[in-house]
């Protein structure tokens, strides 16, 4: 199959989307720049032009506000946050509208809309410039929530949040724009709310997003070589989460490591964490261990960002210690 | 008033007076013992603003309300039926018993909907506009909002987007000069609403929000231009709401405003101001007046017999809807 990278496959199904259907628009804080996080918005301008592809002032809030309205009057807009922590500005439009609507109509009106956040971490961008705010928006009712980690599910996840009905927040990490895999050329879909086993094994299962699946695939590889076998879940949904993915994994090795790149209270581990202890408690070997951020801002400097930076280390070592709890 | 059809002011003040009744109704039907218990922001003098603008809207224009929902929705056209059986909290209501007051709907006639939270739906009354403007519709968006909203960023954000964009959405301020218990000369620094749209090159006027053929006639021009093409405007109707912000009751007693300043602008009530002209030109005689009271009176007792009789959401859809399937 032909493989392209991340950023092309995000790129590929912008250009394949707005071109297919009509009612998809991009619409967002310098989707027409040169210096856009990493080429994803290349071409766009040019071919589909200001109307369908929108650079808009810094107001978060309005703009991606305007962009439910539009979802309200038939349009699939795509919103663009070029960084998560810009994010909380329009938290309202979010949280308050697109994920209420809804429900709170009774059914009556939904908001298709795909709410694109970028973690842009790294490079000592510091508190405000390196957010994952996942945990966040998978707390509130109404949103679904999708962190691809491969460039199949990047374009397969893209264009099943165009096509839902519903608002999704879209949740891709600049860290991963330059992983190359297969991905077939036409358009198809990944369906939300559905995992995936990247990594078959008996002795431990480590659920992974995002990033921290080629972190957990690491660690699984250097863990072989001391015949720890490695099972790797990737969630691809936050919400809905498949959480049978995760119980059988759990039920046959009887040993959960989350990792996950947002902090660690009430985070994507905690939720997780629970609801093993409530559905498959009896199966559990020993206690359930999160790898995540400390519960800490981002740091600038180098030295510190590496410390804050979860990694396979931190998995390997997190494995390490299950193996070692006598059953 | 000579430019606009009569038939236009006749119905606009029917509108209205199904409005003030409706309000008076359920004024009555939240006060101890509540028949009603969601909180209920009445819209009691102000029936001229969402008369005077829906009138000049066509049916699938877009209108986006607010806490304060009832007028909008009735003056777009919204079902009284489906309103009432809504505030009591019935499966039968336009929100499936899930919103109450503060959350109407009614997508067929161009409501997609009301939010509780200030100045929420301006930015959505400007991506409606944006979807129309690429959809090449030729529609118009109207967002309603009070004088509190201007205290919000997002009121800005929507007014330099929309006008930078020239796209087709009215801006309607209704300055009923409080939020909730505070003056608006405690909340903005420049009162005059209407001159924050110059900052944005916007076109924008203030009018008398009591005078229902005026704001008809504002309201027309401006949904004219935009659905040309001259983007948009804002329009600032002052008027004044006789009742608390939320409730039954006059909120004189509470010392938040005077019993004059209430008694002046009851004086200037829209209602009895166009029913003298209509009265005046004879396009409605006495008996006539009698007979459409009568009516209104008959579809609002309906609407309660039919709230009433419906049944209450279903316990087992509590977790129903929360996306769509």
């Amino acid at each position: 199959m032909r493989q392209i990278s991340y950023v092309q496959a995000i790129n590929e199904t912008l250009h394949q989307m707005i071109e297919k259907d009509m009612r998809v628009f991009l619409i967002g804080q310098g989707v027409t720049s040169p210096w856009y996080v990493g080429n994803t918005t290349v071409g766009l301008i040019d071919r589909f032009g200001p109307e369908r592809v929108i650079d808009t002032p810094v107001s978060e809030n309005g703009i991606t506000g305007a962009a439910v309205g539009a979802a309200l009057a038939g349009m699939r807009p795509v919103v663009a946050h070029p960084r998560m922590d810009f994010m909380y500005y329009a938290m309202d439009p979010i949280a308050n509208h697109a994920a209420n609507w809804h429900y709170m109509f009774g059914g009556a009106v939904s908001v298709p809309i795909t709410i694109w956040g970028i973690i842009n971490r790294g490079g000592e961008q510091a508190a405000q410039h390196s957010q994952a705010l996942q945990a966040m928006f998978m707390h509130i009712p109404g949103l679904k929530v999708v962190m691809p980690s491969t460039p199949y599910d990047a374009k397969g996840l893209l264009v099943a949040s165009i096509e839902d009905d519903n608002p999704v927040i879209y949740i891709d990490d600049r860290w991963l724009y330059d992983y190359v895999g297969d991905v077939p050329e036409e358009i198809y879909t990944v369906p939300i709310g559905k995992g995936i086993v990247r990594r078959k094994g008996s002795d431990v299962t480590v659920v992974a997003t995002s990033y921290m699946v080629y972190e957990a695939m690491k660690a699984a590889e250097n863990l072989e070589k001391e015949r720890i076998d490695v099972e790797v879940v990737d969630l691809r949904s936050l919400k809905p989460l498949d959480e049978d993915l995760v119980f059988d994994s759990v039920k046959k090795t009887g040993r959960l490591v989350i990792a996950d790149g947002g902090w660690k209270t009430c985070g994507v581990g905690a939720e997780i964490s629970a609801r093993v202890a409530d559905n498959v408690f009896n199966y559990l070997k020993a206690p359930i261990i999160r790898v995540s951020l400390p519960d800490t801002p981002a740091p600038a400097s180098s030295v510190l960002e590496k410390a804050y930076y979860p990694t396979s280390d931190d998995i390997s070592s997190s494995v390490r210690d299950l193996i070692m709890v006598e059953h | 008033m000579n430019s606009i059809p009569t038939s236009t002011i006749r119905a606009m003040y029917v509108t209205m007076l199904r409005i003030r009744m409706l309000e008076e109704k359920v004024a009555e039907l939240v006060a101890p013992p509540a028949e009603i218990i969601c909180p209920c922001h009445l819209y009691t003098g102000q029936e001229a603003v969402a008369t005077g603008v829906c009138s000049a809207l066509k049916e699938d224009d877009y209108v986006f309300s607010t806490h304060r929902s009832h007028g909008h929705y009735i003056a777009k056209g919204g079902n009284l039926k489906a309103l009432m059986a809504e505030l009591y909290g019935k499966v039968t209501g336009c929100s499936k018993g899930r919103g109450g007051s503060m959350h109407l709907t009614s997508p067929d006639v161009g409501l997609p909907g009301s939010s509780a939270i200030v100045s929420g739906t301006i930015s959505l009354a400007v991506g409606a506009a944006l979807a129309f403007s690429i959809q090449k519709k030729n529609g118009v968006s109207v967002a309603f909002f009070g004088d509190g909203a201007a205290d919000e960023g997002a009121f800005y954000e929507s007014l330099n987007f929309a006008s930078l964009k020239k796209l087709p959405v009215i801006f309607v301020c209704e300055n009923n000069l409080y939020s909730t218990h505070m003056p608006i000369s405690d909340c903005l620094a420049n009162t005059c609403i209407y001159k924050i749209a110059e900052a944005f090159n916007m076109p924008s006027v203030r009018i008398d929000g009591n005078d229902a053929v005026e704001v008809f006639k504002a309201a027309n021009d401006a949904i004219e231009n935009a659905r040309c093409g001259k983007g948009p405007a804002l329009i600032e109707c002052m008027t004044y709401r006789w009742l608390g912000h939320v409730g039954p009751n006059f909120d004189v007693d509470k010392g938040l405003r005077s019993k004059e300043e209430l008694d002046y602008w009851m004086d200037r009530c829209p209602i009895k101001a166009l029913e003298s002209f209509l009265l005046k030109h004879d396009i409605v005689s006495e008996s006539e007046k009698i007979q459409i009271t009568r009516g209104i009176e008959e579809e609002i007792n309906e609407a309660i017999v039919f709230a009433k009789e419906s049944p209450y959401p279903d316990e087992d859809g509590l977790l129903d809807d929360v996306f769509k399937t």
